[in-house]
């Protein structure tokens, strides 16, 4: 079983999720954004950084890389893609996920633990974790304030599309609207959150919460595979 | 072929979230501005295109910007044609 972790220049959070994908028992492989194939993995990771500097807008031009095409064909294909915070806005811009991360209403760059509700229990993000357990885990971004016309907010949680929401007793971090700190597509294969799961994947970073959620997709990617 | 000079004005659309225009007016009070109000930031790109028409270019720089330079879910945008700035380099 095998994670491709996607690879563009300014990504900077690769090596740390490579490292919490095999804690939890897979294989990791960093893919360039040039390359046009995913190398065979089961699901992909697009990991935190800047890519492509965040110039224009986070995650614009990064949806435009040769990766891309071979990442939405697999998210077609239902396989498991999980965007961590760039990578979320990265997957927001290549309309894998719905809705858009704006910059924080709070002035700042905010680098600090929170706490996550999790809505569900039975994704395949979310199928290690233990029913009405929060997550805590660190998030560090400049925008991540998630927005969507309130309409289609209402159609999302009824969709069951929310996945994360800040919660007490830090709260929420950047103005997200309705605390949303994680969303999946309509298929429910595809998932963003701002939080980083890596960066609380062992004990010493002060969580291993954040290994649940890898434990979760690699699981899934198991229970897939033992179907196929 | 001609070349093409456009400038897209990209702006956050009405009633979206502005934290950076917010951030921006709460400081005028200090510049004794108090009266000015709805400051929305933006940002505006310029472009030169090869093209056999105007039409042909500004098509291409709107097409663009809905795919790129814009994020059509929260932005609008504005092509303005620019004064052409003749050939660009050596002909093809």
């Amino acid at each position: 079983m095998k994670v491709a972790v996607v690879v563009f220049p300014g990504s900077n959070c690769d090596r740390d999720t490579a490292h919490a994908v095999r804690l939890a028992g897979a294989e990791a492989e960093l893919v360039w954004h040039e390359r046009v194939e995913l190398g065979g993995a089961d699901a992909v990771i697009v990991p935190g950084g800047f890519a492509h500097g965040d110039y224009l807008r986070a995650g614009a031009i990064a949806r435009f890389s040769p990766v891309m095409a071979a990442l939405r064909e697999h998210a077609e294909r239902d396989g498991l893609v999980l965007g961590i915070c760039n990578g979320f806005q990265v997957l927001t811009e290549a309309r894998l996920l719905p809705g858009v991360l704006r910059r924080n209403t709070t002035l700042r760059f905010e680098n600090r633990w929170v706490r996550l509700a999790v809505e569900r229990v039975d994704t395949p993000f979310t199928r290690a974790v233990p029913a009405g357990m929060t997550l805590r885990m660190p998030i560090a971004h400049g925008e991540g304030a998630y927005w969507l016309p309130d309409a289609e907010l209402d159609r999302l949680e009824a969709a069951g599309q929310v996945l994360f929401r800040y919660a007490a007793p830090e709260g929420n971090p950047n103005g997200s609207l309705r605390d949303i700190a994680g969303v999946t597509n309509e298929r429910g294969n595809v998932c963003g959150l701002m939080p980083h799961p890596e960066r609380s994947s062992e004990a010493l970073l002060g969580s291993d919460d954040g290994l649940l959620v890898m434990r979760s997709l690699v699981e899934s990617m198991a229970a897939v595979g033992a179907a196929a | 072929m001609a070349t093409y000079r456009f400038s897209v004005s990209i702006m956050p659309k009405d009633g979206i979230l502005d934290p950076q225009g917010r951030a921006v007016e709460a400081s005028l009070a200090a510049l004794d501005a108090a009266n000015v109000h709805h400051v929305r930031i933006g940002r505006r790109v310029e472009v030169d295109v090869e093209a056999g028409s105007t039409d042909e270019a500004w098509a291409t720089v709107d097409r663009l910007s809905g795919e790129l330079l814009a994020n059509p879910l929260i932005e609008s945008w504005e092509i303005e044609g620019l004064h052409t700035p003749g050939p660009l380099g050596p002909s093809k």
